[in-house]
């Protein structure tokens, strides 16, 4: 019998139970990381509770303050940080320390590596989320909707809201040469879309023209509009760029970034780093 | 044949930018045997063994490891498989004894992660996070991350980088007797010829990408065969002979004197000095 055969007929585990583990052993690292966590989840927040200080006022027409407006785009900003640029953090990280060189070498399939990063990535976000909101209730009076049907809309933004921007993260996170540059590739990005979606300058439709256009070419606008119509009255759609939620282009743009991510990750992933060959 | 062979490598080419890293190497790595590839930095030894391993393609030849090609191999070939990577800085917030278990994972048959954590001395350390330990401790649990799923095929890259000597013997003395007790198969890189006389049964050195010498550590070069050394001293005067029978040349030197020799050295020529000739011929 060649070596071969006796491989081949052995049935090793699978990729959903390898991931579910990948997941646990990725969020006991995480929160482990002390520094690393009180950051991740401190830059939304503090951002979220000084400009929410800094701004007052009522918009016309509605009971909505500019804080509370302020809310759920920051969430949306802290579901991109924490997906997008701790995600594409995280894997330039495994690329520079070896951990990635490791599980290549290992029989662990690519899928449960990336299963193992989503199951991260959900829980720290949702845990995000939760914090954004506890801040949002308690400093600027947010009501949470009461109604299933908006929780059943912020349900479908999340989801694809942090699937596209996780994809986006894992594909940027080749551009970094090192663990060291990440940050900072990782944060431009980030930064420059949440001016452009309106998200620190509120409300959207007081941004210049073509500023819109161009946060509208990227998936934290429309995830950010997706929040605020589940969490916001609709009184305050005449401060959107349009009348309406748009729930379909929502969709429709959301979805479109999370095939394209998935596609651009698999184009450009790398399993090793930049000077190593 | 082929089947009791753990590696075998014919014509094996690699290129970058159309610079050859490695030139037409052959290779047979039997199953059971300590195998070093010996080679100055460079030499094409990390190459050579990345592309058994499945980490690089190679550009031309034919390789088999464990009976499968490694470019085409689907991931149960994996299972037979233990690599000890060069460095790595991973896992750092981990404990010992969960890196060990999750790897443990991984494979259809592993080895119980207690017995292999205390096999590489690390009982002690189970519970300490990874990035705590000392560089000696730290590649004892990368070779435990190696062993655990019971691979018939181990890669060490050169495994004792930056050691001090004790470290070092203690390390081969674990990598003795795991191979001794679990028959595993090591293919091992090192630019230590002290280290490939103390691990390997059989050593082949790379220079410039070639295979330059192959056989049995003690007798790497035609050591074996190579003339010795005798000096004593006579009349006052220090003498040297070169013979290839010294047996002979002591034998009468006892006779002349009358029983002791003064001051009687016999010296073979060193591994080191063999090594050195074989690696410089071709530089």
């Amino acid at each position: 019998m060649t070596t071969a055969a006796i491989a081949g007929a052995r049935r090793g585990p699978s990729v959903a139970y390898l991931g579910v583990h990948r997941g646990a052993i990725e969020l006991k690292a995480f929160f482990r990381e002390r520094d690393a966590v009180v950051f991740t989840f401190a830059l939304p927040a503090v951002l979220l509770a000084l400009l929410g200080a800094m701004i007052s006022g009522v918009y016309e027409g509605s009971s909505v303050t500019s804080a509370q407006y302020l809310v759920p785009s920051m969430v949306a900003a802290g579901v991109a940080s924490t997906t997008f640029v701790n995600l594409g953090i995280s894997v330039a990280a495994d690329r520079a320390d070896g951990t990635l060189k490791r599980l290549r070498g290992a029989p662990m399939p690519a899928a449960a590596y990336f299963l193992g990063k989503v199951i991260m990535v959900l829980v720290v976000t949702v845990a995000e989320v939760v914090v954004l909101f506890g801040i949002g209730v308690l400093m600027f009076d947010v009501t949470m909707p009461t109604d299933p049907s908006r929780w059943l809309t912020f349900a479908w933004v999340f989801v694809l809201g942090v699937t596209g921007c996780a994809f986006l993260g894992i594909a940027a996170s080749s551009l970094a040469s090192s663990e060291r540059s990440a940050g900072a590739v990782m944060n431009l990005p980030y930064i420059a879309l949440s001016l452009v979606s309106g998200i620190f300058y509120t409300p959207i439709s007081a941004l210049p023209e073509s500023l819109v256009t161009m946060g509208s070419l990227f998936p934290l606008k429309w995830m950010a509009q997706g929040f605020r119509s589940a969490l916001l009255p609709d009184t305050i759609l005449a401060q959107e760029i349009v009348m309406s939620w748009e729930h379909g282009k929502t969709a429709v743009i959301l979805g479109a970034w999370c095939i394209g991510g998935l596609l651009l990750c698999r184009t450009t992933f790398r399993w090793r780093g930049r000077g190593d060959g | 044949m082929t089947e009791s062979l753990a590696a075998r490598v014919r014509g094996l080419r690699k290129r970058y930018r159309n610079i050859p890293a490695v030139d037409g190497i052959d290779l047979d790595i039997g199953t059971g045997e300590i195998f070093a590839l010996l080679g100055p930095n460079g030499a094409g030894k990390t190459t050579t063994v990345e592309i058994l391993e499945g980490y690089r393609r190679r550009d031309e030849g034919e390789v088999s490891v464990l009976g499968v090609d490694p470019q085409r191999a689907p991931r149960s070939w994996r299972y037979g498989i233990g690599i000890v990577l060069q460095d790595v800085a991973d896992l750092s917030e981990l404990t010992v004894g969960e890196t060990v278990r999750h790897f443990a994972r991984y494979y259809p048959d592993p080895g119980d992660p207690d017995q292999v954590i205390d096999s590489v001395g690390l009982s002690e350390k189970t519970r300490a996070r990874v990035r705590t330990l000392s560089g000696g401790q730290r590649r004892r649990l990368d070779v435990a991350v190696g062993v655990i799923g019971n691979p018939k095929l181990l890669f060490l890259d050169e495994p004792t980088t930056g050691f001090d000597p004790g470290a070092r013997r203690q390390f081969w003395s674990l990598i003795r007797s795991l191979a001794a007790e679990r028959g595993t198969t090591v293919l091992l890189t090192t630019h230590y010829l002290d280290e490939a006389e103390a691990l390997a049964n059989r050593v082949a050195v790379v220079a410039a990408g070639k295979i330059v010498a192959e056989g049995d550590p003690a007798t790497l070069g035609g050591r074996a065969s190579a003339e010795v050394s005798v000096s004593w001293d006579e009349d006052g005067v220090r003498r040297t002979a070169h013979t290839s029978d010294p047996g002979q040349l002591v034998a009468e030197l006892t006779g002349r004197h009358g029983g002791t020799v003064p001051g009687l050295t016999v010296t073979r020529q060193s591994l080191e000095n063999a090594y050195l000739t074989l690696i410089e011929r071709d530089r």
